[in-house]
């Protein structure tokens, strides 16, 4: 399309339309800015600028005293991050993600990896749209189900008892830290919930990394002698891992940001997300609700970075 | 070429595979069979009795018509403004290469990279920075914003695929570039625009973190039902409306799945 010059061999057209059309036809830079404008000010001024406003108001400060916004330069309000309350949420956010994201690679690597390397025809469609369908229904419906399940007297109960284990969930909930009165409000019960609603996002981009793995590979190092164990180790897992990464980054991401699931199934000590929720809704100190929300930004920030030398991009 | 086509997986891979699926598809179905429990109070499994009240009973909540009625007209608005802004971006970078390209498509997805909390504690703080009272659009504008990565996703996937030399042809032939547009690019893109349109019809249905801190008063669907899991009045009456809210959402997936299936199959793919 960029090869033809300016000079007319034919004559212009007539009508406003055709006339248009050739005025676009020799300025492209023209249209390209007629079509980038609409959404570049929609995005740039709507999305950037409130995110720009958000980061703004992390350097402001809340008079203790009148609780109204001092809008002066300082650093007060990220200090008060460090304070050990503060900083507890942001260590049992950040290990809760990290938790979450080992658990959802653990559970997405076999799905995926059979999709891969085995699913056929109709299979692959079956697996396919049985990732699929999880991952789009109502984030709120999956968070119900497992509410459902998990409350004393719902099904999980039902089932154990059954099996006559109950005696086993009344030694885990009585575990230190990870136990409970019931599992629909303890930390289990909330990293359950997290690994339900984000391992989706997991297996698609382990499926696709996978798909690359020639089938020969596998062959080559079983024939050279390799158990299955390593046959994993030295050769599938490495060049699943740019796979893994990249659906880390939802899992990672989503869960650090998440304040509904661990407000609905969780103990009632805080999340980044529900602090944030808390600090701008009942607490008023919107200073401090938005230090809260850079965090998540700054660590996304460093684990996109570490991703793109991992090389996780090509996987996505 | 795979020279493994034969042979089957490993027992334990079949088993951790099809677990895995189970336990992504069991406690959905669980929703359904509670619709249909006649404990309204409890969980108690396995449900005392079952009954097809409820149905009846959501039906005469005007709250619920309400709530759904919202969602619907936010949905498809912000669907309409996430097509334009996402075609238009799409049709920008995948035909030109230009400074800043890829800033452009990293913006694109940024609203969805980040979490739905800063997204929508960015919008309140401008809302109230700018002095917007909440209303209608200040949802639709939280929305609209999420919603173009997955049009643009659907839709540069498949510029990609229209062959250049068929725009080429077009013109040699005489076509405008309006013409152009009219009959050779948009029946090849119409479907992936299409699903991209439904997928974001979805997102935008189910999405309730933005919507929370955009919505003011009002109750979407989603809100309400968040309402009804923490200060829950009948609770079968969720399930049901659940239920629907699934079988809503299946639906444009699905058709989008389907879609997009043969989207190799685009008129000059090939070249």
């Amino acid at each position: 399309m960029s090869t033809v010059s300016g000079t007319s061999i034919l004559t212009g057209r007539q009508g406003l339309s055709g006339r248009l059309s050739d005025f676009f036809w020799r300025n492209p830079k023209i249209l390209l800015l007629l079509m980038l404008t609409p959404p570049l000010l929609w995005l740039g001024v709507i999305y950037l600028g409130a995110l720009f406003a958000l980061l703004l108001q992390s350097f402001f400060s809340i008079d203790d005293f009148s609780g109204l916004i001092n809008y002066e330069f300082t650093f007060a309000t990220y200090k008060q991050l460090l304070i050990p309350s503060n900083f507890d949420i942001i260590l049992r956010t950040v290990l809760m993600a990290v938790l979450v994201t080992l658990a959802s690679a653990i559970i997405a690597f076999p799905i995926a990896y059979y999709a891969a390397r085995y699913a056929r025809g109709k299979w692959k469609v079956i697996f396919y749209l049985g990732v699929m369908l999880p991952l789009w229904s109502s984030y709120l419906v999956k968070i119900y189900a497992w509410k459902l399940i998990l409350a004393k007297e719902g099904i999980l109960t039902w089932f154990l008892a059954k099996l006559n284990l109950l005696w086993l969930l009344d030694a885990w909930l009585a575990l230190p830290v990870v136990g409970g009165t019931s599992l629909s409000i303890s930390y289990t019960g909330t990293f359950i919930v997290f690994i339900y609603v984000w391992m989706p996002f997991m297996i698609l981009p382990i499926q696709a990394s996978l798909e690359r793995v020639q089938g020969n590979l596998i062959e080559a190092s079983a024939d050279l002698g390799g158990k299955p164990s390593q046959t994993f180790r030295y050769v599938l897992f490495p060049l699943a891992l740019p796979g893994i990464i990249a659906g880390s980054i939802f899992t990672f991401s989503l869960t650090l940001g998440d304040y509904i699931i661990p407000q609905i199934i969780g103990s009632s000590r805080l999340f980044i997300g529900q602090a944030v929720y808390a600090q701008q809704g009942t607490a008023g100190n919107i200073p401090l609700a938005a230090a809260f929300s850079i965090v998540p930004i700054v660590i996304m920030g460093l684990y996109l970075w570490m991703a793109k030398r991992q090389g996780a991009f090509d996987a996505l | 070429m795979r020279s493994d086509k034969n042979t089957s997986a490993p027992l334990g891979l079949k088993i951790a595979a099809g677990l895995g699926l189970a336990f992504l598809h069991l406690p959905i179905l669980l929703i359904f069979l509670y619709a249909f429990t006649t404990e309204e109070k409890s969980y108690q499994f396995p449900p005392p009795g079952y009954t097809f009240k409820w149905f009846a009973a959501a039906w005469n909540r005007p709250d619920v018509w309400e709530a759904m009625g919202l969602s619907v007209r936010v949905a498809s608005i912000s669907t309409v403004v996430a097509l334009v802004l996402g075609t238009l971006c799409a049709a920008a970078v995948s035909r030109t290469k230009f400074f800043g390209r890829e800033a452009v498509s990293l913006l694109v997805i940024l609203p969805i990279a980040l979490p739905g909390i800063i997204t929508g504690i960015a919008l309140r703080s401008a809302f109230s920075f700018a002095e917007i009272p909440f209303s209608f659009w200040t949802i639709v504008l939280g929305h609209a914003t999420f919603c173009v990565v997955v049009v643009y996703n659907n839709a540069v996937a498949r510029f990609r695929r229209i062959s250049g030399s068929l725009v080429e042809a077009s013109a040699d032939l005489g076509a405008d570039s309006f013409q152009t547009f009219r009959y050779i690019i948009l029946p090849n893109i119409g479907t992936a625009l299409l699903a991209g349109g439904m997928l974001a019809f979805a997102l935008s249905f189910d999405e309730v973190i933005v919507s929370t801190f955009t919505a003011g008063q009002q109750s979407t669907l989603p809100i309400w039902m968040l309402e009804e899991l923490i200060r829950p009045r009948q609770r079968p009456v969720t399930n049901v409306v659940a239920m629907i809210v699934v079988l809503v959402t299946f639906l444009p997936i699905l058709g989008a799945y389907y879609l997009t299936r043969d989207g190799d199959q685009v008129a000059g793919g090939g070249k």
